[in-house]
């Protein structure tokens, strides 16, 4: 099994247009929509859950108010400012750790489980999916992340699949790190803007601090033609193959509205071509060859 | 006041927005607090100061006294501490800092030490005063750098928060403690999609907020019509065209080029204020 990971950096330059994108291309592969605290894939995919798991990523401070005596010293203790001066957890800042139950005097904290969101499996038309909401202000997304990928290996093996697509969240940190470790390659899609090339370097350089193998694509390349050979230079210099230059074409949008990938909604556009050009870079990086264009026919009768 | 742009989608023109406000509004103070990816000072071109390490405290094991009992590795929430028969390793990038481990500890053999996460950055443009984090690259938590750069508000002064993209975490870190929050979106499924959850987290924290649609013209109505049904007020418009696209891109606030939009964000901010004050 292979992973693809498309990934960023900068939010709003195209990742889930791709991933959808190339899971039309790919089909019968698996997907892992990795964005849990805004996932979007869902709404070009359409997919249909089969089985929702609660995730319990963190536990919360519970204080027992008949016992606690107010001594404030959980307060003192507490590096979160989770705990109020009348003694209450503040929900949002508590990030259960437990020190404060543990340095209690009176043995009035607990440490209960947290329902902190939800994970998905779920059938496309394009193959299984892996997907999750984080519930809004949780913590740990990092975990859920993970819990996520586990569930898209899982239905990889059982589906003896060739290839997990993963849409990443934007950043560089916590999520996105759950998001690459150990992926075949890393796809990151820019815009030729100045905060989108400052971007793709940090994730540039984060992949490669995880030993991934980066390839690029640039989105809506002809917006600004002078950074777009910005990049292409500063890829040239680094090593790192530029797979595509998607241009801008106001039919991405559509396509969204109308819930669909630009692959179905426009096959023939200038934007399909160049998705198709990256879609066999990627394969051949993953030395995937042909696998997927005999499982086609197969998955289509299914 | 302080004041958090936000969105839960990426790339809807957060710091866009927030810097063409501190632009316009006169004395203010704008935070990056989008430390993954700080994007303000390459629209600002600042004059640097000298920046600020920021440290984190993470464990460190004195072998001599271990006994390898693994109370620590029992006790961290967060997977940070590994203990074999003959050994304890600490894993510090998961570690949240809790201090429990030291605490959990029997034979006092756990010593917090610091260790450096990123740096703290000043900028100045005229009457604006920039400050932003820069977290190192591959260090996953976030949130201690934006508590230092928010450490850096002053007192009866104006500012001005860029987020972080997202509804977790380091977004809740960003907007705690803010007197408003703009909400940044794009009339597409996406960006109201995201909008929407953003809307909770921003209700769940009694946080006063009001929406600006970017790029308005393309995509399609949902957005107005929830925000309608909503009674959410949208404060601001911003058409998609391309002119504001290419300033951009050349990394140009784009308030500098269209002088009309100055008065527009200084509208906003005033606005912002009476929503507070209400």
């Amino acid at each position: 099994m292979k992973q693809l990971a498309i990934l960023s950096g900068k939010g709003g330059t195209g990742k889930t247009t791709l991933t959808a994108s190339l899971a039309v291309l790919a089909r019968n592969t698996i997907l892992a929509d990795c964005d849990v605290d805004a996932p979007d894939l869902h709404m070009l995919l359409h997919p249909d859950v089969i089985r929702t798991q609660e995730f319990k990523g963190s536990k919360l401070a519970v204080v027992d108010k008949e016992k606690c005596d107010n001594c404030g010293f959980c307060i003192e203790k507490c590096r979160f400012d989770a705990i109020t001066e009348t003694i209450e957890v503040d929900p949002i800042a508590c990030e259960g750790c437990g020190v404060c139950a543990a340095i209690c005097p009176v043995d009035s904290i607990t440490m209960t489980e947290r329902v902190s969101g939800y994970a998905y499996i779920s059938k496309t038309k394009y193959g299984f999916m892996a997907h999750a909401l984080l519930s809004p202000g949780e913590a740990n997304s990092g975990k859920l992340v993970a819990f996520v990928r586990q569930n898209a290996k899982l239905l990889s093996e059982k589906e003896n699949g060739d290839l997990v697509i993963i849409d990443s969240p934007p950043g560089i940190g916590c999520p996105v790190i759950a998001s690459v470790t150990g992926v075949d390659l890393g796809l990151v899609i820019t815009e030729p803007t100045m905060s989108g090339i400052h971007d793709l370097q940090r994730a540039l350089q984060l992949i490669k601090h995880f030993n991934v193998k980066p390839l690029v694509s640039i989105n809506m390349y002809d917006i600004n033609k002078v950074n777009t050979n910005k990049i292409l230079e500063f890829c040239k210099e680094n090593g790192i193959e530029v797979a595509g230059r998607i241009p801008f074409n106001p039919k991405v949008t559509e396509a969204m509205v109308k819930g669909q990938t630009i692959i179905e909604y426009a096959p023939e556009s200038d934007v399909t071509k160049e998705i198709e050009k990256i879609w066999k870079s990627c394969k051949d990086y993953l030395g995937l060859g042909n696998a997927f264009l005999s499982r086609n026919d197969i998955y289509s009768i299914s | 006041m302080i004041l958090a742009v936000a969105s839960g989608k990426g790339g809807t023109g957060k710091t866009s927005v927030a810097v063409n406000m501190a632009l316009s509004v006169g004395k203010v103070q704008l935070l990056d607090c989008d430390v993954e990816e700080p994007n303000a000072h390459l629209l600002l071109n600042p004059n640097m100061q000298n920046p600020e390490p920021v440290f984190v405290l993470v464990p460190h094991i004195n072998e001599e006294l271990c006994s390898h009992c693994g109370e620590c590795a029992k006790f961290c929430q967060f997977n940070a501490l590994f203990v074999s028969p003959d050994k304890t390793l600490v894993f510090s990038e998961l570690c949240h800092s809790c201090g429990g481990c030291a605490l959990s500890c029997p034979r006092s053999a756990i010593i917090e030490e610091r260790r450096r996460i990123g740096a703290l950055k000043f900028g100045s443009v005229g009457d604006l005063e920039l400050v932003y984090g820069e977290l190192n690259v591959g260090e996953p938590l976030s949130v201690p750098l934006i508590k230092a750069v928010k450490s850096k508000i002053q007192e009866n002064t104006n500012v001005i928060i860029d987020a972080p993209v997202g509804t977790s975490c380091p977004v809740i870190e960003t907007v705690r403690e803010s007197d408003f929050c703009i909400l940044v979106t794009e009339p597409t499924p996406f960006g109201l999609h995201d909008l929407k959850i953003t809307v909770e987290v921003l209700r769940k924290m009694s946080i006063p907020f009001g929406v600006i649609v970017n790029r308005a013209g393309i995509g399609d109505n949902k957005v107005y019509q929830y925000c309608r049904e909503e009674h959410i007020p949208i404060m601001m418009e911003i058409p998609y065209q391309r002119k504001i696209a290419e300033l951009y891109s050349k990394g140009i606030p784009f308030s500098l080029e269209l002088p009309e939009w100055k008065e527009r964000f200084q509208a906003l901010f005033n606005e912002a204020k009476r929503l507070v004050e209400k």
